[in-house]
């Protein structure tokens, strides 16, 4: 079934250029064959080199990260679709790209030292990450559900490996290993989904799919396909009830990694889902906005609950990431202008916090020995009064308490969500988020009430002092120039409506 | 005078004193010294500026003053937007008067993590001015909710033995009751277009919106004040806290309550509000009442004092939902004098706690032999506590009675039944720590207070007198602006305003002669 759907998208594509005879328009996918021609070049000088030239290769991969923001932003195209209708390069993808590119730089840079110690120092590691962060960004520039579903399959294979690259350790194979076969059952509902969307919709192209939906032929198989790949999304970004993985895989996977999973591939996984959900599928609203709303309870509870009884820090931010999913969600719910403004915002803030905390877990190292104890924090205000200011910022802004940016991000969902009369949702989301800040202001209370035990090795890494510094000052002072990230959410989810 | 900001100024002071003093370098003992020395200065200038306000403040107007302008989140058209009345002046005088005086009152109490101690409590000082000068309902917000943080740090980390619990419950009870508030203010902003006070207050809500809009800010206010059953987390936290932490609880945190009832609940959601006025006069008389007998029976000072708290804000809410003139002004300026009182009886329960430290009532008695001049001060705020006539109390507990009289006398009577409560449990508390035999041995070498303590007490007792003795300077810059909340309650009640201006004269020489 598979190979005849490829077979006829490609018999199509043959028919659409021997009928034009002129190449596609490369341009507006530059980012992508810039990234994926340089991971090429560097994979082969890896191969031969060896991985003597791992660092280099990290700081390398990480400017060629933000060599591609510059291409990004340089070239700045707005609504141009190309390759026969399979890429479209539009502002809402120029801003979650950069969010994409820039979050998957910042953890390379990060997670250099953990890479040294941690035995994890072979070349690939860069190029993996490279190769990913190639894959988000063509996924969210996917216009059709092959593309979509090969952008989602390079990251996704990339990331089973990195989850599982601590080779000896149990723990990180297990995480690859579940990641790997729970993320294959995802794109088979994918696949799947897609395979009836094209069966009733007759295309695959977002434009197909789109004008057989408004034209109010919604059929029941349409719809049932619509719910595979909106579970199969949903499992990407962990949302409940397809969360499962992400507690065991965060928690096995090397923290850099895990840093990585929360902030790049889920804010891509979040951009598909808002462009095919407000997409294709945007006139079957009603259907859809029932999945959402239930979803994004679901992880607003579970994430505000199950976080509370967890020792190991890397699980809580595990289920504290499901949690922000959940509220990311309810600004999509609204399906709204604003509400994509308010995802887009929350997803931009969450990042930022997200990889401040991972940088402060990554701190945590005793005799040089990682240690995840949440316990293990006591007294951290007495050894290390900046990290524990960084970090209570990060755990405050996490619960929502203004003025730190995690305020703002609520503030705008929840706005949204008042404004789609969904009142019911909102007092739902801020009840869970007083829940949640239970074990945030736990922790702070580890840091700052309990008695000391003996501190964390010193110094810490110039890179992650930076990223903390960096990530720290964006959250405590969002508030005093909030309007770049607000007038840009604005421009992209202005572009996506239409 | 116009162009200089100084109401930011006043705002934002602390928090560069706060940023200094984080940068001070040295051993412990000098950052020590030095962050008490900064932090003292820094709020003995940001309490002068504010003097300012009060000096050049137009008692004529129930306009904002001093307002300041400035978009922020302009596609959304949320402003910064800054400007006191005749109401949030004397909040924001009674913030910036207290918090020299909690510094001093922790120059010596406070030994351990001095530096973060003050820039905890400079930060609190920015937020809480920025509360009531806020006219932004998001900006409130931020201030409001912001002062959890520095709260519950120095709850936690200062505090007594049970501060951790405390520290915990104080943060989620109030942030449960904000968060709902934040629902009712993103819901006035999508029916309004704006976050901007003065815009909302001159915009009518329909009754049904009224309603959950109203029980939506009760939900924050009452946590706040607190009101009866709401009050669970006050003993606790109040108990735990720092002496100067109970201090700015008592004096200053739950104003915030109360003038949010003013500020927004009673000019915003009038209908509402007079829907839910015997709610409110239900649930205060109960509380003056249960938590007035709950104050007897208390062994442990700090407690006693905190469920007299409780008693008290009863009073001041009943005052606000009165809807006239007595009432409310009365309210306003209990809530001024309890900020003096209460604030001052935590200090006197400082001073001996830091001599003997301990809070157990049992473990004090003849402690006048020993500290004659505290035995004095203690006495003073012991009385303005119960209402003696020349103390501030009396003039607010005079005036809210004058106003519900007139609107309810059964919650009247059950409220004055309070009153002798209040006196029977203080004058008990009095006995029982300053009268008596000094029994008890390490009671007999404490010493009395000294220079820095009296030079803490001297302006509270001139303050709690000068209230008790001559209010009309302060009821005369209320009177414009509570006016002014009264009409936008309800255009109709201009005659009757009018009228009640006889009663109101007596403690107001100054507007007869205006007239």
């Amino acid at each position: 079934m598979i190979s005849t759907l490829f077979l006829t998208q490609l018999q199509i594509l043959i028919n659409e250029a021997m009928t034009e005879f002129s190449a596609p328009d490369y341009l507006p996918a530059l980012p992508e064959i810039f990234l994926g021609g340089i991971s090429l070049i560097l994979l082969t000088i890896g191969v031969f080199v060896g991985n003597r030239i791992t660092t280099l290769l990290t700081w390398v991969t990480s400017l060629v990260l933000i060599a591609a923001v510059v291409i990004i932003l340089s070239l700045n195209i707005n609504d141009q679709i190309t390759f026969g209708g399979l890429y479209i390069a539009d502002t809402f993808g120029t801003f979650m790209k950069c969010l994409v590119l820039i979050g998957g730089a910042i953890t390379l840079i990060m997670g250099m030292s953990y890479v040294k110690n941690e035995g994890m120092k072979r070349f690939e590691f860069p190029i993996l990450i490279l190769f990913a962060t190639t894959g988000m960004l063509l996924m969210i520039s996917a216009n059709d559900l092959i593309s979509l579903y090969v952008g989602l399959e390079m990251q996704s294979l990339a990331l089973y490996i990195v989850a599982a690259f601590k080779r000896e350790s149990i723990r990180s194979t297990e995480s690859g290993l579940k990641y790997f076969v729970l993320g294959a059952l995802s794109s088979g509902l994918l696949l799947y989904g897609a395979t009836l969307v094209y069966g009733f919709a007759g295309g695959t192209s977002y434009e197909a799919i789109g004008n057989i939906i408004e034209s109010g032929d919604l059929s029941l198989g349409l719809l049932i396909g619509l719910v595979f790949i909106a579970s199969a999304l949903a499992f990407k970004v962990s949302a409940v009830p397809f969360h499962m993985w992400t507690p065991d895989v965060y928690e096995g996977a090397p923290t850099p990694v895990t840093a990585f999973f929360a902030a790049a591939p889920k804010i891509a996984a979040m951009a598909v889902l808002i462009r095919v959900l407000i997409g294709p599928f945007y006139d079957a609203f009603d259907q859809w906005q029932q999945i959402i709303i239930f979803i994004s309870i679901a992880s607003m509870v579970l994430g505000a609950f199950a976080a509370i009884m967890q020792a190991n820090i890397k699980r809580l931010l595990a289920y504290s990431s499901i949690g922000h999913v959940g509220y990311a969600l309810v600004g999509l719910a609204s399906g709204n202008e604003e509400g994509i403004r308010g995802v887009i915002i929350y997803l931009s803030i969450y990042m930022v916090m997200t990889l401040g905390a991972f940088g402060c877990v990554l701190v945590m190292r005793k005799r040089g020995q990682m240690i995840e104890n949440i316990n293990d924090l006591a007294g951290l205000s007495r050894s290390n009064p900046p990290l524990a200011l960084v970090f209570s910022i990060f755990l405050f802004s996490m619960a929502g308490i203004p003025p730190l940016a995690g305020f703002f991000g609520k503030f705008y969902v929840f706005m949204s969500a008042v404004n789609a009369d969904l009142i019911g949702l909102a007092v739902i989301g801020v009840l869970t988020s007083v829940i949640g800040a239970f074990y945030y202001i736990r922790i702070v209370k580890i840091i700052y009430f309990d008695k000391p035990k003996d501190s964390f090795d010193k110094p810490i890494n110039i890179e992650i002092t930076a990223t903390l510094t960096l990530t720290g000052i964006i959250t405590a002072f969002f508030f005093a120039y909030p309007s770049p990230i607000i007038s840009g959410a604005a421009i992209a989810a202005r572009s996506l409506l239409p | 005078m116009s162009d200089w900001p100084i109401l930011s100024t006043i705002t934002f002071l602390p928090l560069i004193g706060a940023a200094f003093i984080l940068f001070i370098r040295g051993d412990k003992e000098t950052v020590a010294r030095n962050a008490r020395h900064l932090a003292l200065w820094t709020s003995v200038v940001t309490f002068g500026l504010s003097l300012l306000l009060i000096a050049y403040f137009d008692i004529s107007t129930a306009d904002f003053q001093y307002v300041e302008s400035v978009p922020w989140l302009s596609d959304y058209n949320i402003g910064y937007h800054l400007g006191i009345d005749g109401i949030s002046i004397f909040f924001l005088l009674l913030t910036t008067f207290l918090i020299p005086i909690c510094i001093l009152a922790s120059w010596d109490a406070i030994k351990d993590r001095v530096r973060e101690f003050m820039v905890a409590f400079l930060i609190m000082e920015t937020l809480v001015v920025g509360v009531f000068s806020s006219l932004d309902f998001l900006m409130f917000y931020i201030f409001f909710e912001g002062l959890l943080i520095p709260m519950y740090l120095i709850i936690g980390i200062w505090g007594g033995s049970r501060r951790v619990y405390s520290a915990l419950k104080f943060f989620l009870y109030t942030l449960v009751g904000s968060v709902l508030f934040l629902i009712a203010i993103l819901w006035i902003y999508l029916e309004v277009g704006t976050t901007d006070i003065p815009t909302i207050m001159q915009y009518n809500f329909s009754p049904e919106v009224q309603i959950w809009l109203w029980l939506a800010m009760f939900a924050s206010f009452a946590v706040k004040v607190p009101m009866w059953p709401f009050h669970t987390w006050l003993p606790d936290a109040h108990v735990e806290a720092p002496t100067a932490g109970s201090v700015i609880l008592a004096g200053v945190l739950l104003k915030m309550g109360g003038y949010g009832f003013l500020r927004f609940s009673l000019p915003m959601l009038p209908e509402a509000s007079e829907f839910f006025t015997p709610l409110i006069f239900t649930l205060s008389a109960i509380g003056i009442i249960y938590t007035s007998l709950v104050a007897l029976m208390q062994k442990d000072m700090k407690k006693l004092i905190a469920y007299s708290s409780v008693a008290h804000m009863g009073i001041v809410t009943i005052g606000l939902f009165t809807f006239n003139q007595q009432g409310i002004e009365g309210g306003i300026f209990q809530m001024l004098s309890h900020g003096i009182v209460s604030a001052a009886l935590f200090l006197c329960v400082g001073v001996v706690y830091d001599r003997v430290h301990t809070r157990e009532i049992s473990a004090y008695g003849g402690v006048v032999g020993r500290m004659p001049v505290y035995a004095v001060t203690f006495l003073v705020f012991t009385l303005a506590s119960i209402g003696l006539p020349g103390t501030s109390g009396f003039i607010g507990e005079m005036l809210v009675f004058v106003g519900i009289f007139k609107v309810n006398t059964w919650i009247a009577l059950l409220a004055l039944t309070g009153i002798i409560l209040g006196a029977a449990y203080m004058l008990w508390l009095y006995r029982r720590i300053i009268f008596g035999e000094l029994t008890k041995e390490n009671l007999k070498s404490m010493r009395d207070m000294n220079w820095r303590e009296i030079s803490i007490f001297v302006p509270l007792i001139a303050l709690a007198l000068l209230m008790g003795i001559y209010p009309s300077p302060f009821l005369s810059v209320l009177h414009t602006s509570v006016e002014n909340l009264l009409i936008q309650i309800n255009p109709d009640t201009t005659t009757e305003v009018l009228s009640s201006i006889d009663i109101h004269s007596i403690f107001n020489p100054a507007t007869n002669i205006d007239k």
